[in-house]
């Protein structure tokens, strides 16, 4: 009797996970479903049914879309942003966090509190004037903003590699020095190595930070250069008027590289959340 | 190798470092000293003690209007959030199956970015209250509860990826012992389960806390503050009032001043609420 009770609850469980995936995965599906329909089909009550003979209009919103934000530029940009800053994060950070974390004395001390003060700080605090400074000493260029994401990132960075660096013993990095490595040597070929796994959990992190991140790039570089996040915005326009049939395609094609990457990778990133988590 | 290491900071250290002040420390101490200044460009600012800070609350009442939108809308996205996100990962960790599928498909979300995200629920939810000869704009209710539709849709998953490593984390022999003296679903849950998992809990807590406290990326994309700034949070409230009018620059830095006091406030409750914690366990 018992048996069949718990075989039940099981399908009933089952049954209202896959309404909460149905309603996970309904939002991208009317996207997906909008994004082949002309715009006056879209925002009304007709959002929700596929496209008909009046309301498809094949690909015109993905040529339309795709030239009028230069989607294919502002998908360089975010691709080159997000992988400049995640290596020089993680390269500089590496490298910050183990000085701090074998050099005992105040300074190095102050360093760390700062690194950590600047991990609760809002990017509100810091936007008028960063993006004036980085503007007044040319920064406000693609290669000049990683910079600014090396130096905003590097709280929470350095924190989780100094985390760990304090746990592994000093013995190793020691003998390597005493066999006549230098402290480059020595950082590069044994302490680099066992900072592997965090240094994946990092990389995740601040890639999902800084793809998605739209207020930096749109106040520093915005008027130039868009991310991608910062082209969809910018259809918008004006007066309020929103091109929705493009606005729909466009949502699709930045949807793509981030389902793909999470696909990929999704081990590191459950991982990474995990070990975020815990840093908080 | 202390001695030796020390001298290699121009190598190690400053790299970053010079990246760190110049993203971050400067513009702060910067930030700050302006918040006391009227300015409109950074050159031509001038002290003028605790005006911003007074102008911040008398000048309109939208910030305050937006303090209080903020934080109902953040209890209401903790609770549901936490609720939900509790609720999927005790389903998952009862072996139904599918489970792996589940969850990748609840997690997903999260990787979308809060523009995207905005944009994508803007269609649904017009789509439906298009029923009801509503829009989105029409009342700030249906932009409140479309924001926190819009978050749980986000941050369950993330949440409930923690909590299935809690839950998974108790040891089985503590629930087989409770199963053998007879304890019933709801009474493991509330002795055993809920207890074992009480840090995960505070994570969650705190972590939907700042991410509703800090929210600016959903809100522009969803309703940018309309009607009349009614679902302007108080990100957005600062963003606006920088930059969509001369002169209230310092106004705008003051804003920023009182956020950040807020937002390192719970921050600081955390520590010591996680701290305190770890010294029971």
């Amino acid at each position: 009797m018992a048996a069949v009770g718990r075989k039940y609850t099981k399908w009933i469980l089952f049954a209202i996970l896959i309404i909460v995936a149905a309603f996970i995965i309904f939002p991208i599906l009317v996207v997906v479903m909008n994004s082949f329909k002309g715009n006056l089909f879209i925002s009304s009550t007709g959002a929700f049914q596929l496209p008909n003979e009046q309301s498809f209009v094949k690909m015109a919103n993905y040529v339309n879309g795709v030239a009028r934000i230069n989607f294919f530029s502002a998908f360089g940009y975010s691709l080159w942003i997000t992988i400049a800053s995640v290596v020089f994060i993680l390269l500089l950070t590496s490298m910050l966090a183990w000085y701090i974390t074998r050099v005992k004395g105040r300074v190095t001390s102050i360093i760390y509190y700062l690194l950590v003060f600047s991990m609760i700080v809002p990017f509100q605090m810091v936007m008028f004037t960063m993006s004036k400074f980085a503007n007044m000493i040319h920064l406000d260029n693609p290669v000049g903003i990683i910079v600014l994401y090396v130096g905003f990132g590097c709280g929470m960075s350095t924190f989780m590699f100094s985390g760990f660096i304090k746990s592994i013993p000093v013995a190793l990095e020691e003998a390597a020095m005493i066999d006549g490595a230098n402290p480059v040597r020595t950082f590069f070929s044994v302490v680099m190595p066992m900072l592997k796994s965090t240094a994946i959990t990092i990389a995740i992190l601040e890639t999902m930070w800084v793809w998605n991140d739209y207020l930096m790039p749109y106040l520093v570089i915005g008027t130039e250069y868009r991310t991608i996040p910062v082209a969809i915005q910018y259809l918008r326009g004006g007066y309020g008027s929103v091109d929705m049939g493009a606005m729909m395609a466009m949502l699709v094609l930045a949807m793509i590289p981030v389902i793909v990457f999470f696909l990929a990778c999704q081990k590191h990133i459950i991982r990474g959340v995990l070990a975020g988590a815990v840093k908080g | 190798m202390e001695k030796s290491l020390r001298r290699y900071f121009p190598l190690f250290a400053l790299p970053a470092l010079i990246c760190f002040t110049i993203a971050f420390l400067i513009p702060m101490v910067w930030g700050f000293v302006l918040s006391f200044c009227e300015f409109t460009n950074i050159t031509d600012a001038h002290f003028v003690g605790f005006r911003n800070y007074i102008r911040a609350f008398t000048v309109d009442n939208y910030f305050t209007q937006a303090f209080w939108f903020t934080l109902a809308f953040t209890v209401v996205t903790v609770i549901t959030i936490n609720i939900l996100a509790f609720a999927l990962a005790l389903v998952l960790t009862k072996n139904v199956p599918g489970t792996n599928a589940f969850r990748t498909i609840f997690f997903m979300p999260n990787l979308i970015g809060g523009i995207v995200l905005g944009w994508i629920w803007q269609v649904v939810l017009n789509g439906v209250l298009a029923n009801f000869q509503q829009t989105l704009l029409s009342d700030s209710k249906y932009g409140f509860w479309g924001l926190v539709i819009l978050m749980n849709w986000q941050n369950v998953g993330y949440m409930m990826v923690i909590y299935i490593a809690a839950i998974q984390n108790i040891p089985t022999d503590m629930l087989e012992a409770a199963q053998i003296d007879g304890a019933n679903g709801r009474t493991t849950l509330f002795r055993i389960t809920i207890p074992s998992v009480m840090p995960s809990i505070t994570i969650c807590l705190f972590l939907t806390l700042t991410n509703g406290f800090k929210l600016y990326d959903q809100n522009l994309a969803l309703t940018n503050g309309a009607p009349n700034h009614q679902t302007e949070m108080l990100a957005l409230n600062i963003f606006n009032t920088f930059y969509s009018r001369t002169g209230f620059e310092g106004v705008g830095q003051a804003k920023a001043v009182m956020f950040t006091i807020i937002v390192a406030a719970i921050a600081l409750v955390q520590l010591v609420a996680t701290r305190s914690k770890e010294v029971e366990s």
